[in-house]
């Protein structure tokens, strides 16, 4: 609680981690986002929630440069990224998971890893020297598997993994890439009640000064991980505030229930 | 010791991820097999220089095709590139191979470099297309300009001199066996190199997942555009062997066969697996020298059943099934 | 001035019936590629088979030119559904390369059956007698049977597009080259479509091949040396759609015999600098759907 004050007396003086200011995206006549004003604060634990179609995901691929918006401006730590392409987006410490497992499955895990740890340092277009002569990032990557209790799996394809552990996979290789703002795109979709244990976990213990913004649908994980929640419908943004006041906003319980707001 | 047993599990997968690009024992086979066949089938040297450049070739064709999973039905452009780039240089006065093979390959580069930068935005059928006419144009030109290429009929008047000076092309092709076996070792060190470097790891990764390449801020279209590039050196040089060997060129270096064959004995052998070419290239000729002499007909049909047959059933080639048989014994 | 008048008619002219034949042969194969995601690179040969058929029944049966032009379609039509349930449908979604590979492999075999049941020269093939010769049509006289094949390729465009905007069948097509997995879910027996759809799109092909025998030379080397021509319109004209290899075919079936006519010296350099040239600014084609 005093952390949220802390960052919300702090707005008018730091930028924000991340902020969209106006942002807009349209495909002809089918509007994704109108004029969504959103800020991110360093540290954040923001969760974006929205009935199916509300345009969250893509809200995400216009931060991460996938989609490039209409209208609208994307800041990070204050500077206009709007104009950058994703490779340069991930420089500057945007980082992103996907909502269907998106890894290199015929590799190992280690070497998923690898690759985003060796992309970071710069060295992912190295001709002149083995990929396996670089001790320094290998260890990086395996510290981080274990960090996450995923070591024992190192050198298994990806493919062969359970699912839950594949969407661990996923947030590790994001993590590999040392994310100022870490975007999760319903990170325990798909994974059975079983394993989703670990991956609310491993969100639980994520380092207190990256700015996590998480999409989700579970209603438990959001109210148990998010500091600040977002409703977006329809592209635009309904409401925003803390878990307690969302959950007690007329206009949320219709969009979600369909109850009429009192009279 | 639980202390000590977990220092083994850290140190074993990372050493065993770390050592991935030591060379192995298996890996002097190949160069035992080639040295044995100088000694061994003394009659067939000249086919075997040509058995030699093809793989060349089919090691580039696996470094874009294999590796960084672009799927080009114009590779032959690059083989040809270099090819008429010696063959031009030695009808011309500068029969010195080895700079020839320079020559070629920077000619072939500048080609790959130059339409890799304009068609390596796309994807799919469009770039497969795009291949194929840029291909098909190269070949176009060849053969509408022959006053200066010769043609259908081949480049005339090619003169290449001995290979450092010393070692002349002799008619039993004994200089053109070690003289294509040598550039091969040197391409394929190239290739081992580019392999199991990151650059090479990152194709890997671009070819299984290209959205989760861009996602840890990989710049894609500048690691296929080098790969392209690189692939084209090594398809000109081939190129320039065998021109330089045979002492002659014709527009058929360019043509959608030659592309097409090549595509064929790599799959064969077994697509990015580094050793691919080296079986599907002989495999390929020795059967074309067993079949196409007994009728030209039936050799069409047979590998065209051969392919089908290799694509639904034998994925990943001989190397490929050759794996999977090890793994079936070994679990036996 | 009038002689320029006369070549561009000419060209016009010869350049609609070979567009013509190109489109009804491709069709097909851009359905194929759009709807199955199926790069069918073998699409030709059911476009010489076809020709093959009529011509042999024509020449050795006496079979009269629309019967066996009708029996050649409905042959082709469904001996190409035991290749799309034996072969293609295990590689659908598969990996391109694969796909690439087989129709390769197929292609190969198809010159190699050609080439052994009727030998390696260019079928004959005469038009019934009605057809022959010119027909004037006031101004001027044109090529008979040309002129019967432009009326035919418009008669089937239009009745190709008719259906594909009017009847179930067409909506479904449309609905699955958009979104497969929405088509799916709301009932469409998308395996049926595709077997469907397939032999359709071979049957026309086989249509093409006949018809345009005399434009398109029946030989062993039909799938091969035809090919490019057949991938030129399918990847400009745009995967999946049915009008839009109608504009490109007449786009490449007017310049190649434009450029033949004037400027044979250059060959078709230019029809492969501007497909280049097409597919840079329009990588999805000129008609992209999905």
């Amino acid at each position: 609680m005093a952390q949220a004050a802390v960052s919300m007396a702090g707005t008018a003086a730091a930028p924000a981690a991340l902020e969209t200011t106006g942002l807009c995206k349209s495909f002809g006549a089918l509007n994704v986002a109108c004029a969504i004003d959103f800020r991110l604060e360093r540290g954040a634990r923001h969760a974006l929630i929205g009935p199916n179609g509300a345009g969250k995901t893509s809200f995400v691929n216009l931060v991460t440069g996938a989609l490039v918006p209409s209208a609208g401006r994307i800041l990070v730590d204050g500077a206009d990224i709007t104009g950058l392409a994703q490779a340069a987006r991930v420089k500057r410490g945007i980082v992103r998971t996907f909502q269907i497992t998106t890894l290199f499955r015929g590799l190992t895990v280690l070497e998923n890893v690898t690759l985003a740890v060796s992309e970071r340092l710069g060295s992912g277009g190295d001709i002149h020297r083995p990929a396996g002569s670089r001790r320094a990032i290998i260890e990086e990557a395996y510290a981080l598997l274990e960090s996450l209790g995923l070591q024992d799996d190192s050198l298994r394809p990806v493919k062969e993994l359970a699912y839950g552990r594949q969407r661990l996979v996923e947030i590790a290789v994001a993590l590999g890439l040392k994310p100022k703002v870490l975007l999760l795109d319903e990170p325990a979709a798909g994974v059975p009640s079983s394993e989703s244990g670990t991956i609310v976990e491993t969100i639980e213990r994520l380092p207190a000064d990256i700015a996590v913004l998480i999409i989700e649908h579970d209603m438990d994980l959001v109210f148990r991980l998010a500091r600040r929640i977002t409703v977006l419908v329809q592209g635009a943004v309904l409401v925003e505030g803390t878990p307690p006041e969302i959950s007690a906003d007329a206009r949320v319980r219709q969009v979600y229930l369909g109850e009429r707001p009192p009279a | 010791m639980a202390l000590l047993s977990e220092d083994r599990t850290v140190a074993g997968a990372i050493e065993i991820f770390a050592r991935r690009h030591r060379f192995r024992w298996y890996e002097v086979l190949p160069w035992l097999v080639a040295a044995s066949c100088y000694v061994a089938f003394p009659n067939y040297l000249a086919l075997g220089a040509q058995v030699l450049a093809a793989i060349l070739f089919g090691l580039s064709l696996d470094l874009v095709l294999g590796y960084a999973g672009i799927v080009t039905l114009g590779h032959a452009a690059f083989f040809g590139t270099g090819a008429y780039a010696a063959g031009l240089l030695a009808a011309h006065g500068w029969g010195e191979p080895l700079s020839g093979l320079l020559v070629a390959a920077a000619a072939a580069a500048a080609v790959g470099f130059v339409t890799g930068a304009v068609i390596l935005r796309t994807h799919g059928l469009t770039l497969l297309m795009q291949t194929l006419m840029v291909a098909t144009m190269l070949h176009e030109v060849a053969n509408k300009a022959n006053s200066i290429t010769g043609g259908a009929d081949g480049l005339q008047g090619m003169v290449v001199r001995p290979v450092f000076g010393l070692y002349r092309f002799d008619l039993f092709g004994k200089t053109a066996y070690w003289y294509c076996l040598g550039v091969l070792f040197i391409g394929w060190l190239v290739m081992r190199r580019i392999v199991f470097s990151p650059f090479g790891r990152s194709l890997t990764g671009v070819r299984e997942n290209e959205a989760r390449m861009h996602a840890i801020g990989s710049p894609v279209f500048r690691r296929r555009l080098v790969a392209y590039t690189i692939s084209a050196a090594l398809a000109g040089v081939s190129g320039a062997l065998i021109a330089q060997t045979t002492q002659f060129v014709a527009t058929d270096a360019l043509g959608f066969e030659r592309s097409g064959t090549i595509l064929i004995m790599l799959l064969l052998g077994g697509i990015g697996r580094l050793y691919g070419a080296f079986i599907g290239v002989p495999l390929y000729m020795i059967l074309q020298d067993r079949f196409a002499a007994i009728d030209p007909v039936y050799w069409y049909f047979w590998i065209g059943l051969l392919l089908v047959v290799v694509v639904m059933f034998f994925r990943g080639g001989a190397i490929g099934t050759g794996e999977r048989l090890l793994q079936w014994l070994r679990r036996r | 001035m009038s002689e320029i008048l006369s070549a561009a008619v000419s060209i016009a002219f010869h350049g609609l019936a070979f567009a013509m034949v190109l489109y009804l042969i491709t069709v097909g194969l851009s359905v194929t590629m759009g709807l199955m995601g199926f790069v069918n690179l073998a699409h030709g040969m059911f476009a010489m088979f076809g020709g093959y058929a009529m011509t042999t029944l024509m020449n050795g049966y006496g079979v009269p030119f629309p019967l066996a032009l009708a029996a050649a379609v409905v042959i082709v039509g469904a001996v190409s559904v035991v290749f799309e349930r034996v072969l293609y449908r295990r590689l659908y979604g598969g990996a391109e390369l694969d796909q690439v590979l087989l129709t390769i492999g197929l292609i190969f075999m198809s010159v190699a059956v050609a080439k052994y049941f009727w030998g390696p020269l260019a079928q004959l093939f005469q038009p019934p007698e009605v057809l022959r010769g010119q027909i004037d049509l006031g101004f001027r006289e044109f090529p008979t049977y040309r002129s019967f094949l432009i009326l035919c390729g418009a008669v089937l465009v239009t009745g190709l597009w008719l259906a594909l905007d009017r009847t179930r069948f067409g909506a479904m097509i449309r609905a699955a080259v958009d979104n497969l997995r929405m088509a799916q879910s709301v009932g469409i027996n998308t395996s049926r479509l595709f077997t469907l759809s397939f032999a359709l799109g071979s049957g026309l092909a086989a249509l093409g091949g006949g018809l345009g025998a005399e434009i398109l030379p029946i030989y062993p080397g039909y799938a091969t040396d035809y090919l490019i021509y057949f991938l030129i319109v399918v990847s400009v004209g745009g995967l999946g759609s049915i009008r839009g290899p109608f504009f490109a075919a007449l786009l490449l079936g007017i310049s190649d015999t434009a450029f033949k006519y004037l400027l044979p010296e250059l060959g078709s350099f230019f029809i492969y600098a501007l497909t280049l040239a097409l597919l840079m600014w329009r990588p999805r084609g000129l008609v992209s759907s999905g």
